[in-house]
């Protein structure tokens, strides 16, 4: 198989006229090479350590040194495990010890890698051998007994005749699996419709309006012109289903000058005197719309950059979404705090198939 | 082995010993000592000696570009190796928890088991964070090793008969390896992988008929829920794992049954290949440069921070950073989200249509079955079935080339796109004009590089072309009796003549009627696509223009303005 | 820096606790002594009549332009009135203001005036009209609950400035500032008033002690270099992927050639 001793000439010869049969095999559409003549294997040249005895002396205490170097490093390592504990908790300790212990790791490797390479390039011998190349298709004897052998398997187990057998197998085995596959719907509740659940959130009338993460409920003289509220439903923290109804319900409050907004028959009394409040949750796929600019009225979302320009309503006027962010109807309650006036007249978030 | 050692030490000051020593085969102690009872002892309950005289010889070509794959190979090596000491700290579990260690900031602050866990791996185990950073970047390598390494098989035409089958295996790693970068970048609950996830959530959500529900299963209930990092968990370390070590010894067993495919160059051929031997040049070589990928990886991990999670907090669905982004192989993704212009979606029948999720994911899903299909496309349009073991030269292979380039980049501006909020704060664009611009990009960019890259092979197949027949420049300028100043060309030898000839051009199908007489649609397809392929060719030089070149030349009367296009070699049909 | 680090270390484990200390009273101290001339100029002189004046003459010479004279505004630029002391000192203290151009949002750049001018701009356009006052020394010292200041921080603040304050794009151009390296005092003055297109975090909002705390945090991470070594900017995962193709991928593939290359 391998051709340890090989020199160039002879074999390249042999070989090229191998290669002109099985180039003469299938090629397709019409193929045009070159009829000039492999010059074969050029001279063989030697290094500096075949040559040189000092040379190869000198190779050969590099090679070593690399390696006690690595021993070297490796120690470094375990000395840096016990000089630089953490257990104090201090940051510049945990540094340290992540940069020593890896630097001495790092050098114990290098010592190896280096050392060997070096070795195998400058001191193993540098003799190039040839692997000769059989097609990837077996003999024609070979592939003739394989039939052969499905062949005797088939007359022997009736697996074409006796169709009956055959046919019912097929239909056992396609059956088998489903009952496994139908266990994946485990994977979530049983009793629930995730089309039901996207559609509302936990905000309801009277739900006061409060600051996340503090559950402060904030009040309309709070809101200065030009602020933004991160706001949270009333009794969220409270909730053991808090992120997933987080998700959904957070709103972004904003106050404008009244002015500024432009607003759609129907949705009159959705805001109080210039407090706004809208969805915080991207209608493209749901990342936080949180980047409020006071002075041009965009929201922009981090993730894909859609722009929603909130003096008409939050509509895009950029970027991947679609759809305005939903808005959350406010209004005043008795004691001065902004509550809700109901939920979200539409689902939040990106869009699904049954949202319609 | 000690009697290895031995001979190569003694050949260390004395070549010839080595030689001789070699020649010996394949080392194996006949007697005495403890290996060769060692040895016996394996032999006779293993038959070894079968692997080693089978293998141990074996010839591996030397070339930096094939070493991509190993890079890719030893980076998940150093994965497995971190990622299991990693198991034994993280906690893949969304119990709410409040964090008590070392980090100030973070002190109280409540979490999930899973953040907790990973805060406690990089802050209170010594070294967790080094083990922590090291995984990380070796997966950021490992698919990054991987692209080059397709990028290289792609350009030279590696893929080709019998290596297809092995393409496809490769493919298919490549896209595990994705998976096992987001399921592990998802792993720590921390604010950047929550937002991945909801991103992923809402991307789900959007595919018609089936997302709600998958999204639903998937996520166990509402999104974020209680399950996902355990689901996730699962797939990073068994089931994609075992899955990819499958692939991954498919892939090795290939590459030996075919053994490895070489560049052209004198003395090698199609049926042939040339290099070093397993034992034990090559073994030293691929053996030390474990350690040196391992080494690069470790000096990342010892001076570089990657994901802070510690400055990201845990995930609440309120916040977001700045600069959310994937990791950056899943960067393509993310920006073709982005180069959506506002209003693609809308309702049809009752159902909502995110043609905006939907474009970009038909994008994606096409560009990878492109990349898994070519091999077959391109031997369907050349209908050769012959075996190819001799590289091409990039050049000499135009189309496919520029192919190539134009998938580079279109994936490229995907790619860019992913950053292009950064993009405009550190050139100081606005972020409309950066995504704008990308867009262009993408749609017209990759007609571009094709028509260019095309050019340009073409352009440096005249370049050999002209080197082969008249020799190179020596830039010595000569005065000829007769008053005229010629720049005298040199011939390059025969080794380097033989590197610049030993490929083959196609020539487009002839349409021809088949066997019924017919001429099928199917078949004006296939010349017309041949066509587009072949039409463009620059053909190798032939011995006799060679030995006529030579005459020429001989002349001195050959300066360099003698024109190709003149030539034999300019093939048009 | 890292032997520096290491001797620190070895006196371990009082060392690390000793040293923060030192640190903290070396900058407290000397911030505090810093700032309390400042402290006392607002205290006392803020008032006095020289300094509205001299406020009102640099007003006139290099404000009035854009912002008109009485403060009322014009089609450059914005009026002043009820803004306050804060953002004066923020604006100009940061070199925002004057603008050298009208672009997109205001850049920062060095200042052109000095401390006391900058504040006798600040008390000029407060005595016109009243607003948000410069901050008091004892909510700037850094001294707050850290975990409560990154929690106010990734909600408030962290989708445009980035959860390690590295900063980040806007709409148009316009771009979310780097928060290291700005005094506690300006930070404490953009929650309050709203620069340019920030919003304004009122003390209904944020209180007091919540901008203190998030101070707090924002000088906890400045001041404690990451434990995984160098940032690469903090920008996140665009900045590791360039590193690991850059730096990693090059230096491997630097070491392939030479692996494959023929020995002398």
């Amino acid at each position: 198989m391998a051709h340890d001793e090989v020199s160039g000439h002879d074999s390249a010869a042999s070989d090229s006229s191998a290669v002109e049969t099985s180039r003469a095999a299938s090629t397709g559409t019409a193929v045009i090479a070159s009829d000039v003549v492999n010059p074969g294997e050029p001279p063989h040249r030697k290094r500096v350590t075949d040559l040189d005895p000092k040379k190869a002396k000198h190779a050969q205490r590099t090679v070593y040194t690399l390696f006690y170097l690595s021993i070297a490093g490796s120690i470094f390592a375990l000395a840096a495990y016990m000089a630089f504990p953490i257990e104090d908790g201090d940051i510049a300790a945990i540094r340290l010890n992540n940069l020593f212990i890896g630097v001495g790791s790092a050098l114990a490797l290098f010592g190896i890698g280096l050392g060997a390479v070096h070795w195998g390039k400058a001191l193993m011998a540098d003799k190039e051998g040839i692997d000769e190349r059989h097609p990837i298709r077996g003999t024609q004897a070979t592939r003739d007994r394989a039939v052969e052998i499905f062949h005797e398997a088939d007359q022997e187990s009736g697996f074409g005749r006796r169709t009956l057998i055959r046919n019912s197998l097929i239909g056992a085995l396609v059956a088998f699996p489903l009952p496994g596959l139908v266990l994946f719907r485990g994977w979530a509740p049983q009793d629930e419709d995730p089309v039901e659940l996207l559609s509302h959130t936990m905000w309801k009338k009277g739900s006061r309006l409060t600051l996340d993460p503090s559950g402060i409920p904030v009040k309309a003289s709070d809101v200065t012109i030009g602020s933004v509220f991160h706001i949270i439903p009333e009794g969220l923290n409270e909730r053991h289903d808090l992120l997933e109804q987080k998700a959904k319900a957070a709103v972004l409050l904003m106050r404008l000058n009244p002015d500024d907004l432009t607003i759609s028959p129907g949705r009159e009394d959705w805001s109080y005197d210039g407090i706004v409040a809208y969805s915080k949750i991207c209608t493209h796929v749901g990342c936080p719309v949180a980047l409020y600019e006071q002075q041009t009225h965009h929201l922009l979302c981090p993730c894909h950059q859609s722009t929603f320009d909130v003096t008409k309503e939050c509509e895009v006027i950029f970027g991947p979404a679609k759809r305005p962010l939903p808005q959350l109807p406010i209004e005043v309650d008795s004691e001065g705090y902004l509550v809700a006036r109901s939920d979200f007249n539409e689902p939040v978030g990106p869009s699904f198939w049954e949202r319609s | 082995m000690t009697s290895t050692i031995d001979r190569t030490g003694s050949g260390d000051s004395t070549p010839a010993g080595a030689a001789a020593a070699t020649d010996n085969g394949p080392a194996k102690p006949k007697s005495g000592g403890f290996t060769a009872a060692a040895s016996n002892y394996l032999e006779d309950r293993t038959s070894i000696s079968g692997v080693v005289k089978e293998f141990g010889r074996k010839i591996f070509p030397d070339h930096w570009s094939f070493m991509l794959g190993e890079v890719a190979l030893y980076s998940f090596v150093v994965i497995i190796l971190s990622g299991t000491f990693l198991t034994f700290f993280f906690q893949a579990s969304m119990v709410e928890t409040h964090y008590d260690g070392a980090f100030v900031p973070m002190k109280g602050v409540e979490m999930s088991a899973a953040m907790e866990s990973a805060l406690h791996i990089s802050f209170d185990v010594r070294g967790g964070l080094l083990v922590r950073q090291i995984h990380h970047w070796a997966a950021l390598l490992f698919i990054a090793a991987i692209g080059l390494h397709m990028l290289r098989v792609f350009f030279t035409g590696a893929f080709r008969k019998p290596r297809e089958l092995n393409w496809v295996i490769g493919f298919l790693l490549f896209v595990l390896a994705m998976a096992e970068g987001f399921t592990g970048y998802s792993l720590p609950d921390d604010l950047l992988s929550g937002n991945g996830l909801r991103i992923i959530d809402g991307l789900i959500k959007g595919i018609p008929v089936i997302g709600t529900w998958t999204s639903f299963l998937l996520f166990g209930g509402e999104f974020p829920g209680t399950a996902i990092v355990g689901r996730l968990y699962t797939l990073h370390i068994l089931l994609l794992p075992a899955i990819l070590v499958a692939f991954l010894a498919l892939h090795l067993v290939f590459v030996i049954v075919h053994k490895h495919t070489q560049y052209a160059g004198a003395g090698r051929t199609n049926n042939n290949v040339v290099g070093y031997p397993i034992l034990p040049v090559y073994a030293a070589k691929a053996g030390g440069f474990f350690f040196l990928v391992f080494g690069v990886i470790a000096l990342m991990a010892s001076f570089f921070t990657i994901n802070p999670i510690w400055n990201y907090g845990p995930y609440d669905p309120s916040p977001v950073s700045a600069g959310t982004q994937p990791d950056w192989y899943i960067g393509f993704a993310d920006g073709a989200l982005r180069l959506i212009p506002p209003g693609w979606e809308f309702v049809w029948l009752d159902h909502t249509w995110s043609i905006n999720i939907i474009v970009p994911v038909i994008a994606l899903v096409g560009l990878l079955a492109a990349v898994a299909a070519y091999p077959f496309i391109e031997g369907w349009v050349t209908g050769d079935k012959r075996e190819h073991h001799i590289l091409d030269r990039p050049r000499n292979a135009p189309t496919r080339t520029a192919i190539g380039a134009a998938g580079v980049t279109f994936y490229a501006g995907l790619w860019a796109a992913a950053s292009s909020d950064l993009m405009a704060t550190h050139f100081q664009l606005s972020i409309e004009g950066v995504i704008h611009t990308i867009q262009a990009w993408v749609v017209l960019g990759p007609f571009l590089a094709f028509f260019v890259t095309k050019r340009v092979c073409i352009a440096l197949m005249k370049k050999d072309r002209e080197i082969v027949l008249h020799g190179f420049e020596s830039g010595r300028i000569v005065r000829l009796p007769g008053g005229e100043y010629i720049e005298v060309h040199e011939q390059v030898d025969d080794y380097e003549r033989w590197r610049l000839v030993d490929y083959e051009v196609y020539e487009p199908i002839m349409l021809r009627p088949n066997a019924k007489g017919q001429i099928t649609p199917g078949m004006r397809f296939r010349s017309r696509v041949s066509r587009w392929f072949f039409e463009d060719r620059i053909a190798p030089a032939q011995q006799q223009e060679l030995e006529s070149g030579h005459g020429h030349h001989g002349t001195h009367g050959d300066g360099t303005d003698h024109s190709l296009e003149e030539g034999p070699g300019l093939t048009k049909p | 820096m890292a032997r520096r680090s290491r001797k620190a270390s070895r006196r371990h484990p009082l060392a690390t606790v000793v040293l923060i200390a030192i640190g903290l009273v070396v900058t407290g101290g000397g911030y505090a002594a810093f700032s309390s001339t400042t402290t006392a100029t607002a205290d006392t002189e803020i008032t006095s009549q020289a300094v509205i004046d001299e406020g009102e003459k640099l007003f006139a010479a290099n404000c009035a332009t854009c912002h008109g004279m009485s403060l009322e505004g014009t089609d450059d630029g914005p009026a002043l009135i009820g803004v306050g002391a804060a953002s004066v000192n923020f604006q100009v203290g940061t070199g925002r203001m004057p603008m050298a151009m009208q672009g997109p949002q205001a850049m920062q750049k060095p200042t052109q005036f000095t401390d006391e001018q900058t504040l006798a701009l600040a008390a000029y356009v407060a005595s016109i009209s009243p607003g948000p006052a410069i901050p008091d020394e004892s909510l700037l010292q850094a001294d707050g609950d850290a975990a409560n200041g990154g929690e106010l921080f990734r909600i408030n603040c962290a989708m445009c400035h980035n959860v390690a304050g590295a900063g980040g794009a806007l709409t148009e151009g316009k771009y979310a500032p780097e928060l290291t390296g700005v005094l506690a005092t300006h930070i404490y003055e953009a929650m309050l008033t709203g620069p340019q297109n920030m919003p304004v975090f009122n003390d209904d909002n944020l209180t007091p002690e919540d901008k203190r705390d998030i101070i707090t945090y924002l000088k906890y991470i400045e001041n404690n270099p990451s434990p995984g070594g160098y940032e690469l900017g903090a920008l996140g995962p665009v900045a590791e992927g360039l590193f690991a193709w850059i730096f990693g991928l090059g230096a491997i593939i630097g070491l392939m050639v030479w692996l494959t290359a023929k020995s002398n």
